[in-house]
């Protein structure tokens, strides 16, 4: 009979077992099944294509994975509900289901969703003590309790271990607490001991393959039964484009992780050389960098990875290119966006054609084909698009003359045929263009005429000029949520009007959901939710090409039909209890103990021209790289395997024009905050009073909180803003505040420079710039305000990093945002700063801030106060509202349609 | 009283057969099963045999008599259907709490006499824990894979209440019982889990699943060793199999248990396969010499009946198996 302590293997269960043992050697866990690694899979849950998904899924199990890690972290779907209905599909499916599941977010309520729909023993991905030990050791419980092992992650309170004495500081202490003091089956344990680059070129990278093999021996050792497992591909990074020494490098840190105990990981199989078959310079020089085995060993793998690949890296000036046919210049000259050379070529172009139309017709729009199918498969982005885009419109600029000169000749015919006509613009009371600057360029590029009208475009000016300009397709874009109501507006009076053409609906707050339910309702033709520019070619295509023309208008209204019915009928089995409980279930601070620090100055301050170069440290660049369409995490984007290299150019430019608009000084920051003595009164209002404001000590203004009404697991509070500020019956002042910055002035007569000069790239690059800044402005002022002004976090240091993960004291929510969608409380500190008066920034009529790059919120300084969304409320609540605000509950209702649970 | 775990070392222990066999015998009607207190009922109520415990007491202390006198060590409490959930279908699920604490107390109380007749063969009971009539990782709707006619946490409230009622009645143990879906066995664990940390007490716990047919799967799909892996978590009095299928038919999937459990095993099948009429005709000398092969393999710690299986049988059962050792496993803790 075997003793006990022999048995102590990692034991996992899908339909079947799943031993690891010393013999098992390595646990390969697919991760196609992952919205963060996979676009496909992302793009599949989007769509809710949960069928197609499935197929994803058998794949990889078909394909050898022994476990199956599934992902639904992402901002744009509902995690849990996605989480929890593709799990259900997966265990219905016995080849699928056979193996063990990974069930891996980053949010608990997620993995808990996950582990009450799977009956085998999963693992789930991951805790760690990052919110520290309590935290920490209730999950590794119920997580014992679910019958699950864990992924452990070397984190803890201070940060990422990155070093081998934190990783196995972190390991041991993570192993102690969960051994001793939560009872967690040892063999149960499996570590994440963080796999990152090697060869980056600085020096503190050098020993991040070491560390994790020399760690994971001392966890094998040391920590009886635990598993090691990590994300291999991390290690090789910086040669992404190269997969031969990617391959090399995967196989070596492979070869040595496993020796030294690492038993699990996420591989993929196709980017794996065998290690025997690895050539000996190649594999000597790989070691070199995987075991830190000579200080120049980054430089001689460099040098040898270019002679691996078989071809040199393109010389920075190589012109060889200009010895080519004419045809290949001009299309090069489109597909790498180079404008420098594109006159001479056009020119000698125009001089080989009949007539200088046939060179749009011809050689260009041959170039602007290739760059369509690139961008269409996926091999060109967006920024290229943009790029391609500046060249093309340079190219017809200096033919038009000639054009024009051809139809006085000859009247009848050199008319350009184009195909089609297409009318852009941002509704009423929105004022961000972007993304619709974006769809329009890419639809241009294919030789679609646009006229664009625009931002803040009234809807009466859309239908006078789509009849005007007879255009074949309207196009809305918008991006704060009283702007779908816009929309709906115009499908009316399209309607009204007995407007033929199709309505495309495009923007950040925009669905497919939105425009199934309440748009297409509203428009007999063709109705279509386009966000992205790649799609928007394809829809316009099929919309106005006469063979697919009829039939896909015919599709998407039986579609857009099919997704209505889907939607209404989906049984959401959330629950909402009535506003007076979810005020019993309020969360509650101890208002006897609580520490309530005084502003060290009250009142209003303004900041009329902030230096540009303080905020440059605070720049998010992540949302910068979303607004171009490419995704990724910064710095990680710019070395990510797909998109790397588009994102480092990118970043490139970006940093050139941030120098240009600092040293010019062509944007110009403004802000104005303050900070007053409040209460909370009667629940969930706010009394703000302005005493300690000269001139106007008599003033009160009150701020209207909402509170969330879902119904939720017992013990976790029902939130509104409201509870964060001490009650007036407390008998303690507490204070509050509120902001408005903007860097905006200056970017519309920046980006008009670059129009004029038909450089749209730049025009956007303009304008997601001043977006960055303003959110840095509003990040460096909270603080300063929590530093110097309000002062209760006078010794607070912390990185950029920390600063975008919120990890400070304090909240600076923003109306429009989760935690306050109502926009109308803009006014209010509208009211109360004068921000129109003094800083100029305006709002719009449905409270969007003018210029677009702005930024306003609150400021709340309760240690306790934190993030939150309000997720849907019930009508009791906006009646509620509504008779506290003083207004009708229609009007309430509008503004707050978005967050209202549907009757 | 002995500890249980020191008597597994020691020999292998009989657990009682059918209940609902015994009940037939009675044949009772609908009258019977409304007794005085349900006369008025809205609902019919024939067939509710858990419901007996209540209108007809003295029958199911009479069948654990039987059992016990027969040699049983451990008899289950009439609670089958005992959670809000398989009651509805009776309206009953009110009657819950009662139902469990009144049957746990009559087997309590029967188990009493016995060990105070012979204190060397102290009696149990087993608090019985069935499957409810709905599956949580299984659709019901073969159109709507993805659907779902329980969820976890309904299981799970409903299982809590009903090891509450047992435990207060009486019961020395909790069977975890005919699993055909481990996530429902699953939420029923994790009830019992919140309540012995609740109570601060411990209480062992026997799990027992069910293999449906020639496949060697339970009706969820997973096989033996897959489902001893995901009810492992927690720490086990024994695991095994129950009900489907004959002795002889649960002979390979036991073996897996054997090899791989660390934690005590047991067996209680169905006497024989149901034959045309749906009735089991395995005599109980057919079905001794079955459960002989168990014993003589070292296979199990803990032998008894399910459907079709009478006091006669383990009478039959509780001979063989005196005479053999018990499958010795690692020691618990």
């Amino acid at each position: 009979m075997s003793g006990k302590n022999e048995q102590r293997f990692l034991k996992l269960s899908g339909l079947e077992p799943l031993i690891v043992t010393p013999e098992t050697n390595f646990i390969n866990v697919g991760e196609r099944t992952n919205v963060a690694g996979s676009k496909m899979f992302l793009r599949l849950i989007k769509e809710e294509k949960f069928e197609e998904a499935l197929v994803v899924a058998r794949e990889q199990v078909e394909n050898g994975a022994q476990v199956i890690d599934i992902n639904m972290d992402d901002g744009l779907i509902d995690g849990k509900e996605a989480m929890v209905k593709f799990l259900n599909l997966v265990i219905a499916e016995p080849d699928i289901s056979r193996v063990p599941i990974m069930i891996d977010s980053s949010k608990w309520e997620i993995i808990e969703a996950g582990l009450q729909v799977v009956q085998g023993k999963c693992v789930v991905n991951s805790i760690s003590l990052k919110e520290g030990e309590e935290q920490f050791m209730h999950q590794a419980k119920l997580i014992k309790r679910y019958g699950a092992a864990v992924i452990v992650m070397a984190f803890d309170e201070v940060g990422q271990a990155d070093n081998y004495e934190r990783r196995i500081e972190i390991a041991k202490r993570s192993y102690d607490v969960l051994v001793d003091k939560v009872g967690f089956a040892p063999e149960d344990i499996i570590f994440d001991l963080n796999i990152f680059p090697v060869a980056t070129g600085m020096d503190e990278h050098k020993l991040n393959a070491l560390d994790f093999i020399k760690a994971t021996k001392w966890v094998r050792e040391n920590l009886p039964y635990a598993s090691v497992s990590g994300g291999v591909s991390n290690v090789s990074f910086s040669f992404r484009g190269n997969n031969p020494v990617r391959e090399a490098m995967h196989s070596v840190f492979l070869y040595h992780a496993i020796k030294a105990g690492m038993n699990m990981g996420i591989v993929n199989p196709s980017m794996l050389e065998v290690y025997d078959d690895i050539p000996k310079d190649l594999l000597e020089r790989v070691e070199d960098v995987i075991l830190n085995r000579r200080d120049d060993a980054t430089e001689r793998l460099l040098d040898f990875a270019e002679s691996v690949v078989g071809k040199t890296k393109e010389s920075k000036i190589d012109l060889s290119w200009r010895e080519e046919p004419l045809q290949n210049r001009i299309t090069r000259a489109l597909v790498k966006g180079i404008d420098q050379y594109i006159v001479e070529d056009v020119e000698q172009a125009r001089q080989e054609a009949d007539k200088p139309i046939e060179v749009i017709e011809g050689n260009l729009m041959t170039g602007m084909n290739v760059v369509g199918d690139l961008f269409g498969s996926g091999k060109m982005f967006l920024p290229q698009v943009v790029k391609s885009a500046r060249v093309m419109k340079k190219a017809v600029a200096y033919l038009l003359p000639y054009i024009e000169e051809e139809k006085l000749l000859n009247p009848q015919e050199g008319d350009s045929d184009n195909a089609g006509k297409i009318l852009m613009a941002t509704v009423k009371g929105d004022v961000h263009d972007i993304g619709k600057n974006i769809v329009g360029v890419v639809l241009a590029c294919n030789n679609y005429e646009i006229v664009d009208l625009g931002v803040m475009v009234p809807p009466e000016k859309i239908i006078a000029a789509a009849i005007e300009h007879n255009v074949d397709i309207i196009g809305l874009s918008g991006l704060i949520t009283p702007s779908l109501d816009e929309m709906v507006h115009l499908a009316k009076e399209m309607e009204r009007k007995n407007f033929k053409i199709p309505l495309l609906i495009g923007g950040a707050t925009t669905s497919k959901a939105h425009t199934a339910v309440k748009i297409d309702t509203q428009y007999k033709e063709a109705v279509v939710h386009v966000n992205d520019a790649s799609r928007a070619v394809t829809v316009v295509g099929d919309l106005l090409q006469k063979e697919t023309s009829l039939g896909y208008k015919k599709r998407i209204k039986e579609d857009y039909d099919v997704f209505r019915t889907k939607f209404l009928n989906r049984s959401s089995s959330k629950t909402y209890k009535t506003i007076a409980a979810a005020r019993r279930n309020k969360f509650k601070i101890d208002w006897s103990k609580s520490e309530i620090f005084k502003p060290n100055k009250l009142g209003i301050q303004v900041i009329e021209d902030l230096d540009l170069n303080l905020l440059v440290p605070y720049i998010d660049w992540t949302p910068f790289f979303r607004s171009w369409e490419l995704h990724g995490k910064y710095p990680a984007i710019l070395t990510d395997d797909v998109v790397g290299a588009q994102a480092t150019e990118l970043f490139a430019d970006a940093q050139k024009m941030l120098k240009q608009i600092i040293s010019n000084k062509q944007l110009k920051a403004k802000g104005i905050f303050g900070l007053f003595p409040a209460n909370t009164i009667n629940e969930d209002d706010i009394n703000v009073s302005l005493s300690a404001v000269k001139g106007r000590e008599e003033e009160g203004y009150i701020f209207r909180t909402l509170r969330q009404q879902l119904q939720k697991r017992e013990g976790v509070a029902d939130y509104a803003l409201s509870d964060f500020i001490a009650p007036k019956e407390s008998g303690r002042e507490d204070y509050i505040g509120c902001f408005c910055v903007s860097t905006g002035f200056g970017t519309a007569e920046l980006a008009g420079q670059y129009e004029k000069d038909l450089d749209d790239y730049n025009s956007i690059l303009v304008k997601a710039l001043a977006d960055r800044l303003a959110e840095a402005f509003a990040e460096y002022l909270h603080k300063e305000v929590r530093m110097k002004h309000w002062g209760y976090a006078d010794n607070e240091d912390l990185s950029t990093e920390e600063l975008i993960h919120e990890s400070y004291k304090g909240i600076r929510p923003a109306p429009g945002y989760p935690a306050c969608p109502d926009h109308l409380e803009k006014l209010t500190i509208w009211d109360i700063l004068k921000v129109k008066e003094t800083i100029g920034v305006e709002l719009t009529d449905s409270l969007a801030m003018w210029p677009a790059a702005s930024v306003s919120g609150y400021y709340f300084g309760n240690p306790e106060a934190r993030y939150f969304g309000l997720g849907k409320i019930k009508e009791d609540q906006v009646k509620d509202f509504a008779e506290r605000k003083g207004i009708d509950f229609e009007k309430a209702e509008r503004w707050l349609s978005p967050n209202i649970v549907d009757a | 009283m002995k500890d249980i775990k020191e008597i597994l070392k020691e020999r292998i222990l009989v657990l009682d057969g059918a209940m609902g066999t015994m009940l037939q015998r009675y044949k009772f009607q609908e009258e019977d099963f409304r007794g005085e207190r349900f006369k008025e009922w809205e609902h019919p109520l024939q067939g509710n045999n858990d419901l007996l415990s209540l209108t007809q007491p003295e029958a199911i202390a009479d069948v654990h008599r039987k059992y016990f006198a027969a040699g049983a060590d451990i008899v289950e409490t009439n609670t089958f259907s005992g959670t809000t959930i398989a009651m509805a279908d009776y309206h009953m699920e009110d009657l819950v709490y009662e139902l469990n604490y009144e049957s746990a107390r009559i087997a309590k109380k029967v188990a009493d006499e016995f060990t105070k007749k012979e204190p060397n063969k102290p009696r149990f009971v087993a608090g019985s824990i069935g499957p409810t009539n709905k599956t949580a990782s299984m659709s019901p709707d073969v159109n709507d894979p993805g659907y779902r006619a329980i969820s976890f946490d309904e299981l799970r409230i409903a299982y809590k209440l009903q090891v509450e009622a047992l435990l207060d009645g009486g019961s020395d143990l909790l069977l975890v019982e005919t699993i055909f879906d481990t996530l429902n066995a699953k939420a029923a664990l994790f009830a019992i889990e919140e309540v012995k940390e609740e109570r601060n007490i411990d209480v062992p716990i026997m799990v027992s699943g069910t293999i449906t047919d020639a496949s060697g799967r339970t009706l969820s799909g997973q096989t033996a060793e897959a489902f001893l892996i995901s009810i492992s978590h927690i720490p086990i009095l024994s695991v095994g199999f129950n009900c489907a299928l004959g002795a002889s038919q649960l002979v390979p999937h036991l073996e897996v248990l054997a090899t791989k459990s660390e934690h005590a095993v047991s067996a209680h099948p169905n006497a024989g396969l149901p034959n045309a009429f749906g009735e089991y005709d395995e005599t109980p000398d057919q079905m001794a010499e079955q459960i002989r092969e168990y014993v003589e393999k070292g296979l199990v710690n803990i032998v008894g009946g399910c459907c079709g299986t009478t006091p006669e049988h383990i009478t039959a059962i509780a001979k063989v198996v005196k005479d053999f050792k018990p499958r010795q496993f690692p020691v618990l803790q």
